[in-house]
């Protein structure tokens, strides 16, 4: 009895010191958990979460101060990769940070523009170009959609477009696997 | 409406089954001559058996019977679990190993194409474990009862088994190598004993041929590749041999080895079984070769008297580990690229 | 000539005497001409003409978008009557910008500008290309113009003329050979000045036996001695550019990487003939050969204008009454067209579809790892593989199996005893790979531009405060100094108590006086050009006001002394 109590626990002590060797020996720098969660969100920087940008709210979530769930832009998907990440359960979007749109450009219509700046200081991303009292437009490849320069514009001249479906951004579809029900 | 390409070459799961299904009837056959016909009773048992768990099956799952029961692979797992039982196995035995290889090695797995072990080869090793007694119990060769009896026996449930049945060859080698209390040497073992032919058992000869004729016609059609039953049978061959120029009293001749059992069996019709072996050329090989290795081992050192069935199981479970470092290379990044 | 082989590939039915016994005929004028700006790989072009506007055969009416791109042209003369999407043929069926011309049926040539081969510089002679619409016509619409640059290593070994056209049903390429192989030949020898290429290799499949002896007679006739016509196998498929490469030389050009740093490069016969036509006659590419055949009653090559819609095209061929479908391209990359779109420079082939020609695949059965997938694949690939990563959406995997080394030659599908559409799973996967890395690309860019964006409001406030702070100190100084040179024996004593109150007075003095002359900058905006009576009723409201500011300064004032 004895001697197996002792062979035990020195197989027990062997091991664990083994494994505690081999986890300062072979520690995995990984990125910090905050960079990796800033990767799976979509960088908008529109501040839906509730939070002034995507890395201030991949702080939050790091810290367990924010949940997975508000970043609408991220949509369902951006949820489940960060669940996937953070070892969570998925959750559906939290409603109160808005809802999954899909991907839409900011746009200014030119005749009502009176060049005041307003959404220059507004984009997050620098994608909006004009001066003082010249016509602002939007650079289109570079705007995330994050709707941000809407509220400023005083004479209320941009709108969110939707990104249409083209030929240079057409997917296949999945294909569609037939199965005949059991008769 | 469909994507290109819009043409589809004339083929189907079913032609290859089908084929399959033929190349094994030259062995029938050869059974039917040696041992009589009651083997053609197991067949039949098999195959209904088959169908209708698969149907079952089918319908408890949600899945489309027709297509599925008509793909021919639940009468191919069918026929390979006749042929490796005991021609006069009670028709239970037969029974409830094609409904377990049915049911659970391949329905419950997802079906068609999930199945990570051999179906027939699950059911044997099952059955061999559950019944060691009834799986040895081989009809002598050469003087088949008649019809009538083997039915009886088949059917009945009487067994006077000792009259009927005896050992397979590689049975009765290695209980008689392993018969404690005086030295024994193949040639003792073998000396005296009717049911050692020329090469291996006597009569099993001609099945092991009608094997061979099937799965070089298969081969032929194209079903099968060259790497599965080459390497099992040159490795099985090769390891035996060495083994016997070193031993010749203790380890029985590659010719043997070859011509007994299931060897035969195995390399051109179980290993082949695209959907639980290797798929690579180079992964074919290994896993040939591997189940050869084992063949071999549990044959010379094991409990059971063949040792196909629990290779080829032991080999199923190496399959994803086999393909992932068999990938072939592919065009243009071959090793040594030739760029200028 | 020691031939290699690749492996895999497959041997279908071909199709091919249907269309081969008529000669090549002419197009008749369409009716209207759809010509879309985007017929190449790369950039859109830019549209150079308007609504309304008359357009010469051969103008171009469509700017090359930067280098990787070609421009497009007027494929006859006649009328610009609208530039607006139309229906493309593209398997999305979705509308892309085209020129529409009607035309005049005069055919009317704008004026051709031809180039000397041997004496323009290479560049000059690249760019002339470009903007003549040369690109690639066996299929993948590469611009031509790219590819006629020498590799890293200067002069390439082999120039390989690629006129195997190992599709199915596609004879365009055949019927080209036979009847225009002396401009094919000429043009392979412009390439191979431009290339510095030592040997130019033409490849044939075998069986096409007149194209073969035809090509072989032009090239003895015009005595090119390093130029040689090669019959290789027929098999399915040989005429795609890297096996066509690895058949012919034994190189294997790997995914992603080209074909020019193996010494090697490869175009189509007809890219080889438009070439010569381009740099010879100054004319652009404005029409190509293409197959009609199929489910129609008279099988056969068409020269067709580029924008010609397929409708009138395939009219010509007498389509039976069962015909479902048009397909452009072969049956085993081709794809249904969407509707009655325009010819354009990839179309090779159309091929009318019927349900006894091309039945629906019977329903897709689960893999059994057969593995005819990969034995048929000519790019060594394990199909079913990449189909279970496919399917499951496992994309990272599939890229791991070389998802991007399929070309989509569909012989997995075509060998499938399954029925399994393994073409479609990967096109599938690509597209949607494509389009992560590209919402990534955009992500990554995003957090870029809002991390600098960060910093410099960072940094400009830090700017804005140090001013600030040197600001106050100057005035503080300021301060400081006037009062020493300034003592004036009464007044000495307040002031010197508090010199930093007195500093922060002379500042908000100074903003506010900043502020005050700002508001006296301002004026309104619309205060030029007005009438003199305009300008009389300014001044009155300007004096009014004044006057307003004078009584509330009084008032104010009052109110302060009660």
């Amino acid at each position: 009895m004895l001697t197996a109590l002792i062979v035990m626990s020195g197989i027990a002590l062997v091991l664990g010191g083994l494994l505690g060797w081999a986890s300062v020996k072979f520690k995995v720098e990984g990125d910090p958990l905050v960079d990796q969660i800033d990767a799976i969100l979509p960088q908008t920087q529109c501040g839906q979460c509730g939070f002034p940008g995507c890395k201030p709210y991949a702080t939050a979530i790091a810290k367990g101060e924010a949940d997975i769930n508000c970043c609408p832009p991220g949509g369902e998907e951006g949820i489940r990769k960060l669940a996937d990440l953070l070892g969570r359960e998925f959750k559906a979007l939290s409603a109160e940070h808005g809802v999954e749109k899909p991907k839409q450009v900011a746009l200014i219509i030119e005749d009502t523009c009176i060049g005041c700046t307003l959404c220059l200081q507004a984009c997050p991303v620098d994608a909006i170009i004009g001066a003082a009292k010249q016509m602002h437009t939007v650079v289109a490849p570079l705007c995330t959609g994050c709707e941000l320069c809407v509220p400023p514009c005083p004479v209320n001249c941009i709108v969110m477009k939707t990104v249409d479906e083209s030929v240079d951004n057409w997917k296949w579809k999945y294909p569609v696997v037939e199965i005949r029900k059991a008769s | 409406m469909n994507n290109s390409p819009y043409f589809r070459k004339p083929t189907s799961i079913q032609v290859i089954m089908f084929k399959v299904l033929v190349a094994l009837l030259p062995a029938v056959a050869a059974y039917v001559w040696l041992l009589g016909a009651g083997i053609l009773v197991n067949v039949a048992l098999a195959s209904i058996t088959a169908l209708a768990g698969e149907a079952a099956m089918l319908k408890v799952r949600g899945r489309p019977i027709t297509p599925f029961l008509s793909d021919g692979s639940a009468l191919v797992t069918a026929w390979l679990i006749a042929l490796t039982f005991p021609p006069l196995s009670p028709w239970w035995l037969t029974v409830a190993g094609t409904l377990f290889a049915v049911v659970v090695v391949k329905q419950l797995y997802g079906g068609l194409g999930q199945n990570p072990f051999n179906p027939a080869m699950a059911a044997f090793a099952v059955m061999i474990v559950a019944f060691p007694a009834l799986m040895s119990q081989w009809p002598s060769v050469g003087h088949p009862l008649d019809f009538s009896a083997q039915l009886k026996l088949i059917l009945g449930g009487l067994r006077e088994l000792d009259a009927i049945t005896g050992a397979t060859p590689l049975d009765a080698l290695r209980t008689g190598l392993r018969e404690s209390g005086h030295p024994v040497t193949i040639t003792s073992v073998m000396n005296g004993n009717p049911a050692f032919g020329m090469a291996g058992g006597k009569g099993w000869e001609l099945i092991v041929l009608g094997y061979l004729l099937g799965g070089l016609w298969l081969w032929q059609q194209k079903v099968i590749t060259w790497h599965i039953p080459l390497a099992f049978l040159a490795v099985l061959g090769a390891i035996a041999g060495i083994f016997h120029l070193a031993s010749p009293e203790h380890f029985a001749s590659p010719l043997f080895h070859l011509a007994s059992g299931g060897a035969m069996l195995g390399a051109f019709f179980i290993l082949t079984d695209p959907i639980s072996s290797a798929t690579t050329p180079r992964g074919k090989l290994v896993f040939a070769a591997g189940a050869a290795l084992l063949t071999w081992i549990i044959r010379s050192f094991g409990a059971y008297p063949d040792g196909v069935a629990f290779s080829v199981l032991l080999m199923n479970i190496l399959v994803p580990l086999i393909d992932m470092y068999t990938q072939p290379p592919i065009f243009g990044h071959k090793e040594g690229g030739q760029k200028q | 000539m020691n031939l290699f082989k690749f492996n895999g590939g497959v041997k279908p039915d071909y199709h091919k005497d249907e269309s081969v016994s008529d000669p090549i005929a002419k197009a008749p004028l369409p009716s209207q001409l759809v010509i879309p700006l985007h017929q190449s790989i790369g950039g859109i072009p830019h549209p150079l003409v308007r609504p309304g506007q008359k357009v010469l055969k051969g103008e171009r009416i469509g700017a090359a978008d930067g280098n990787v791109s070609s421009a497009v042209h007027a494929s006859t003369s006649g009328k610009v009557i609208a530039v607006e999407p139309r229906l493309m043929p593209h398997p999305s069926g979705l509308s892309a910008l085209c020129v529409v011309i009607e035309p005049d049926g005069e055919e009317r040539w704008i004026e051709k500008g031809r180039l000397d081969v041997n004496s323009t510089p290479p560049d000059v002679l690249r760019d002339f290309l470009r903007d003549a619409g040369v690109v690639g016509l066996g299929g993948a619409v590469f611009p031509s113009h790219l590819k006629l640059k020498a590799g890293k290593s200067g002069g390439l070994e082999a120039l390989i003329i690629n006129g195997a056209e190992c599709e199915p049903y596609i004879t365009c390429d055949d019927l080209l050979m036979r009847e225009q192989a002396e401009t094919i030949v000429k043009g392979a020898a412009t390439m191979q000045t431009m290339l510095t290429a030592k040997t130019v290799l033409i490849g044939i499949e075998d069986n096409k036996p007149e194209a073969f002896e035809a090509m072989k007679a032009a090239v003895a006739k015009l005595a090119e001695k390093t130029m040689e016509v090669v019959m290789v196998p027929t098999r399915y498929p040989a005429g795609g550019a890297k096996q066509l490469i690895r058949v012919l030389t034994g190189k294997e050009v790997p995914h992603g990487t080209r074909s020019t740093d193996y010494g090697v490069q490869c175009f189509n016969v007809a890219t080889a003939l438009s070439i010569y036509r381009a740099l010879e006659y100054g004319e652009p590419l404005i029409s190509r050969i293409v197959t009609v055949t199929g489910n129609v009653g008279r099988a056969r090559n068409y020269e067709v204008l580029l924008g010609t819609p397929v409708s009138e095209l395939v009219a010509l061929a007498d389509p039976r009454p069962d015909t479902n479908r048009l397909i452009m391209g072969g049956p085993m990359m081709g794809f249904t067209l969407p509707g009655n779109t325009p010819v354009v420079k990839a179309t090779n082939c159309i091929i009318a579809g019927s349900p006894k020609l091309f039945p629906e695949p019977p329903p897709e059965m689960p893999c059994i790892r057969c593995g005819s997938c990969s034995r048929a694949c000519p790019h060594d690939l394990q199909p079913f593989e990449l189909y279970w990563f496919s399917r499951s959406k496992n994309f990272g995997k599939a890229q791991e199996y070389f998802l991007f080394d399929c070309i989509e030659c569909g012989c997995c599908s075509y060998v499938c005893p399954s029925n399994i559409p393994l073409v479609d799973y990967f096109r599938f996967a690509k597209s949607e790979i494509w389009a992560r890395e590209k919402d990534k690309d955009a992500a990554d860019s995003a957090r870029v531009r809002f991390e600098f964006r960060t910093e410099r409001e960072e940094r400009e406030k830090a700017e804005k405060a140090a001013r600030l702070a040197a600001k106050t100190a100057a005035a503080l100084e300021a301060a400081a100094k006037a009062q020493a040179a300034a003592p004036a024996p009464g007044e000495a004593a307040a002031p010197a108590a508090d010199p930093a109150a007195e500093a922060k007075k002379a500042l908000i003095a100074a903003a506010l006086e900043k502020a005050r002359a700002q508001k006296e900058q301002v004026h309104p905006a619309n205060t030029e050009h007005l009438t003199p009576a305009q300008e009389a009723q300014v001044n009155e409201a300007e004096a009014r006001r004044a006057q307003a500011a004078r009584l509330a300064e009084t008032a104010g004032k009052t109110t302060d002394g009660t």
